[in-house]
């Protein structure tokens, strides 16, 4: 949950004063880069932008808002991940940072951006299939350890909202699955 | 303000905020862990639909009142759930028959509701649809695997069904609230929703080798009458705010 907050301390453009000018002096380039460094709370593998529920950067004179979307309506993490990116701002000298929450369009798992799939294959995590829809019946899901895809679904729902149960029936592990929404 | 729609509204969330409600008294209690991480996920998505409608209901009422307030500061009589939520969790069988008639009618409606005229409605819908649809996938999976399972879990599903098919109908049973919206374009025909209810309920059942019994509708719920069970459950569900008002954390 923490973010590092002297990570790449140099490589931002000269830390601004705590004054409220960072607003002019960043661009949301600068300030969509920052966010790339906010983990997921609940897959710290993967970073908010990572998983595609970032919409929006705007500057509004010194005040920077950030929109993001919820995957799931009752997942937990989302309060986390609006205070994360609160901190994570303001530690880089952003003193008036709001974030909002946007439902329309809803969140799609074909928003997790090709880097984020990879990074929850190399997590153990088998990420969604392109092609967003709801319902499970899908095409065959590769084991994340061996490839394999000779796989069954354990159970519908695993260890967070976003993720279902599978079994490799090679390897024999277990694993999670990125539910495609 | 505008009745009709804070009464869809808090209609809407009152039957996600106490289906979810219910639904969490499994956890830590069900009979594998699979099931229960996924009775557990199932009342987290059905709370977090609830405060999307509750904020909602909140918005056009203009009082001041937030999700929270909403859910855990009104009296019985000011809930608009169907009585079909409210009815006890019973067995394992009877929580998950409860639910499967309970998904039988909300995705369809969902699915509607998601080209709503009322873009605030249509957001929500559009999302909680995509839940929804996960939800009846499972209860309709497993009604049928247990119903056309063992002798004892057949009669243990054919009971719940009879205990809880009556009230099912509340949910399609249209009222001056959706005949009101229907015409603004904001809500669909019931009648319509009802046709894919009772499409996607009988199939199943058919294929689950279970009968719905002959049984009248009961309804009271949408207008604020509910059975004894929803005192029950608000005095556990709100029992914090009660005792120590305004407490947070």
């Amino acid at each position: 949950m923490s973010v590092r907050e002297t990570h790449d301390a140099r490589a931002f453009p000269a830390r601004p004063a705590r004054s409220g000018a960072a607003g002019k002096r960043a661009s949301a380039g600068d300030i969509w880069r920052l966010l790339e460094d906010v983990p997921d709370p609940e897959i710290p593998a993967v970073s908010v932008v990572d998983l595609g529920i970032v919409r929006g950067v705007e500057q509004a004179g010194d005040e920077v808002v950030v929109t993001v979307t919820p995957t799931y309506s009752g997942c937990p993490a989302t309060a986390a991940i609006r205070l994360d990116i609160e901190k994570a701002l303001r530690a880089r000298g952003f003193d008036r940072v709001r974030v909002e929450s946007r439902l329309a369009p809803p969140w799609t798992t074909d928003w997790i951006s090709a880097e984020g799939r990879a990074k929850l294959r190399a997590y153990g995590i088998a990420p969604p299939e392109p092609g967003g829809c709801a319902g499970t019946a899908a095409a065959p899901v590769a084991c994340p350890r061996c490839g394999s895809l000779r796989t069954e679904r354990v159970s519908q729902f695993g260890s967070t909202p976003c993720k279902a149960q599978h079994r490799c029936a090679d390897c024999l592990e277990p694993f999670d699955r990125f539910k495609r929404i | 303000m505008d009745r009709d729609l804070f009464e869809f509204a808090l209609r809407m969330g009152d039957n996600a905020l106490i289906l979810g409600q219910q639904v969490s008294a499994w956890c830590g209690h069900a009979p594998a862990l699979e099931e229960d991480i996924a009775l557990a996920n199932t009342a987290l998505d059905l709370i977090g639909q609830a405060k999307l409608w509750l904020d909602l209901a909140g918005e056009i009422e203009g009082a001041g009142r937030d999700a929270d307030a909403l859910a855990f500061l009104r009296d019985a009589r000011a809930f608009r759930n169907a009585l079909l939520v409210e009815q006890s969790n019973g067995d394992y069988g009877q929580t998950l028959m409860r639910q499967f008639l309970f998904d039988a009618w909300h995705f369809p409606t969902l699915k509607s509701l998601a080209a709503s005229g009322e873009p605030r409605i249509a957001a929500i819908a559009v999302k909680a649809a995509k839940e929804a649809e996960y939800h009846f996938e499972r209860s309709r999976d497993l009604v049928i695997g247990l119903g056309d399972g063992s002798e004892e879990s057949h009669v243990r599903m054919q009971r719940a069904l009879d205990l809880l098919y009556p009230f099912q109908g509340e949910l399609t049973a249209p009222d001056s609230v959706d005949e009101a919206l229907r015409a603004r374009d904001v809500a669909p025909d019931l009648a319509a929703v009802k046709l894919e209810t009772d499409r996607l309920t009988l199939e199943t059942l058919a294929e689950a080798t279970l009968r719905p019994p002959p049984a009248p509708v009961r309804k009271g719920g949408k207008t604020g009458l509910h059975s004894e069970g929803l005192g029950r459950i608000l005095s556990d569900m709100q029992f914090l705010q009660r005792a120590y008002p305004g407490a947070s954390w």
